[in-house]
């Protein structure tokens, strides 16, 4: 029902998230999706990879502080009102977005996939699946 | 149960210490009127003699001494025995200026070292105990001082010094240490290193710490019991006077004795030099009545503190000070407003940060500003930024309400400010440049 995400701390100059790809490319972590939040001080990167436990293991002993956080990851129809199509069922279900990023599928090309950070991960993925949308799981992603 | 290097010393009664005092401060007086001649000319212009000092009654008479005296008598104008007489130098850092240089004879060492060994005793160490001092050995009086003490109270003295702190903690595991000797950010770092390394509280073997040689707030203390699962002591001194154990704390944590066989404590008010009773705040000024080679009268620490004489709990008779809330050394006038850095520490470690900071004061159009970095922890990290922002904020909001100014608060990442083996830099102050 959800996906894990690893949001991780940066500093806000040069070079502090080039430190955080050498720790995943030294590790041969192999990163799904990508995205930042920053302040002019500091910035928060989120990943999805596919090994969760040895990113945040890795990050962590190289000195980066980092948390996992399930959110919800939605395959959406490569096709105009897909991403709407799903915003309609979170708004009519009252769910709160409180960030989300897209990302395209590896091989899969009718679809992209997008991440969503709500509050309750249990109840929007209900009201989805109650209109015939469809979230993946860990495992999906892992896969792709 | 509360134990005792020198019970008869320490739970004497007042009018003991009152009539030790008298009696030692009425021979110091004539001591230095008669070896050295910088006191003498001191005294001499305030129209004194010895014959004026008749108890410690008296002692509102005499003239202070500065830092600023030691620093023209430098390095024998205040010496008062023989240099053959003197065994030992110790000395300052530094930091605030030239350093100072301190004289003994090998009986106040010996004294010196009594001092320390009741502060490891109301600590509760025993010759039962392994005492590792990883204060720095050398000119810094801290490693020596407990050195001694250790010795003293008999127990197995681990003399690491400062530094490398794998070795450190490599000893306090093999060798089972129960006392740890050090300053508090070092303390703090010792935990922070044997947390990372997956060590519970439980698997330390230390039980008590005796931190002291920078200021350090009651918060850092909570934090650093915890971390280390001790009871962690704080001690004062100054090389002026001694070294580390010219006070120390009882089990009951609430303030310092001060070792008043040896020391007269006065708080004044710094501005007009009058002497303040008790209960008041305002600057330490301590009278050396038993040391020979470098006795200092009413010498002017720039600690500000108070004194209670309230009995307590643990049985000790000797005055209390509070714990300083830093020298006027270490205050910054930031913007007209008085800031002390143990101020800033008490504020962070309330809002669930971790004593690893730096202040950085700066001037930018003719405005002072403040910035206080703070590094990232698991514990306050979030994956939305909204919520970091908040923290942030509520923090900010925090050190509005504590100091009465405005400061930036800046997230850094973990580990990037540089941990001290001794005594920590918290303040970097640009203006002076």
């Amino acid at each position: 029902m959800s996906v894990k995400q690893i949001s991780v701390f940066l500093e806000n100059k040069p070079g502090s998230l080039h430190a955080m790809t050498g720790v995943l490319a030294r590790n041969q972590i192999d990163m799904r999706a990508f995205s930042l939040a920053e302040t002019s001080d500091f910035g928060i990167a989120r990943v999805i990879v596919d090994d969760v436990y040895k990113t945040a293991t890795v990050l962590r002993e190289a000195g980066f502080v980092n948390n996992v956080t399930p959110v919800l990851g939605v395959a959406i129809p490569d096709v105009p009102g897909g991403l709407n199509k799903v915003l309609q069922a979170l708004t009519d279900a009252q769910v709160n977005v409180e960030y989300m990023y897209a990302f395209l599928g590896g091989k899969d090309v009718d679809h992209a996939y997008m991440i969503f950070r709500v509050e309750d991960n249990a109840s929007a993925s209900a009201a989805l699946s109650a209109q015939g949308i469809k979230t993946v799981e860990q495992e999906e992603i892992d896969k792709l | 149960m509360e134990r005792y290097y020198q019970p008869e010393i320490e739970r004497a009664s007042r009018e003991q210490i009152k009539a030790w005092q008298d009696e030692r401060l009425v021979k110091q007086v004539r001591h230095v009127w008669d070896n050295v001649p910088y006191y003498r000319k001191k005294m001499e212009e305030k129209g004194l003699t010895p014959d004026d000092i008749r108890s410690s009654d008296d002692l509102r008479k005499l003239p202070f001494i500065t830092k600023a005296d030691l620093r023209e008598a430098y390095p024998y104008g205040l010496v008062a025995k023989p240099l053959k007489e003197c065994v030992r130098i110790q000395s300052t850092s530094g930091t605030t200026g030239k350093r100072v240089v301190a004289f003994y004879t090998q009986h106040d060492i010996d004294l010196w070292e009594d001092c320390c060994a009741r502060a490891i005793m109301a600590a509760g160490g025993t010759d039962e105990d392994v005492c590792q001092v990883s204060y720095g050995y050398g000119l810094f009086t801290g490693g020596p001082g407990l050195n001694g003490g250790s010795h003293k109270v008999g127990c197995l003295t681990i003399p690491t010094s400062s530094g490398n702190t794998e070795r450190q903690i490599m000893f306090i595991r093999d060798l089972s240490a129960t006392i740890l000797c050090c300053t508090p950010s070092y303390a703090a770092y010792i935990g922070e290193t044997m947390k990372e390394m997956g060590l519970t509280p439980d698997q330390i073997p230390l039980k008590a710490g005796i931190f002291g040689a920078e200021a350090w707030s009651e918060e850092m203390r909570q934090d650093i019991q915890n971390t280390l699962g001790i009871k962690a002591y704080d001690i004062y001194g100054l090389t002026e006077l001694s070294g580390p154990g010219v006070s120390f704390e009882c089990s009951a944590q609430t303030g310092m004795h001060i070792n008043e066989d040896h020391f007269i404590a006065e708080i004044i008010d710094p501005d007009t030099g009058e002497v303040l009773p008790e209960g008041a705040q305002g600057e330490l000024v301590f009278t050396s009545i038993t040391k020979e080679a470098f006795p200092l009268l009413r010498y002017r620490t720039r600690d500000i503190c108070a004194l209670t004489r309230e009995a307590c709990p643990c049985g000790r008779t000797h005055v209390k000070m509070s714990k300083p809330k830093g020298r006027t050394d270490d205050m910054l006038i930031i913007r007209g407003v008085n800031v002390f850095p143990s101020q800033i520490e008490t504020v962070l470690l309330n809002h669930g940060y971790a004593a690893n900071y730096q202040i950085i004061v700066d001037r930018v159009k003719s405005t002072d500003t403040l910035d206080v970095q703070v590094e990232m922890t698991p514990e306050m990290f979030n994956d939305n930024m909204g919520e970091i922002n908040r923290r942030q904020k509520e923090l900010v909001d925090g050190l509005r309400s504590m100091l009465g100014i405005t400061a930036k608060v800046t997230l850094v990442a973990p580990k990037s400010i540089v941990r001290s083996e001794g005594k920590a830099v918290r303040v970097i102050d640009k203006r002076k440049i």
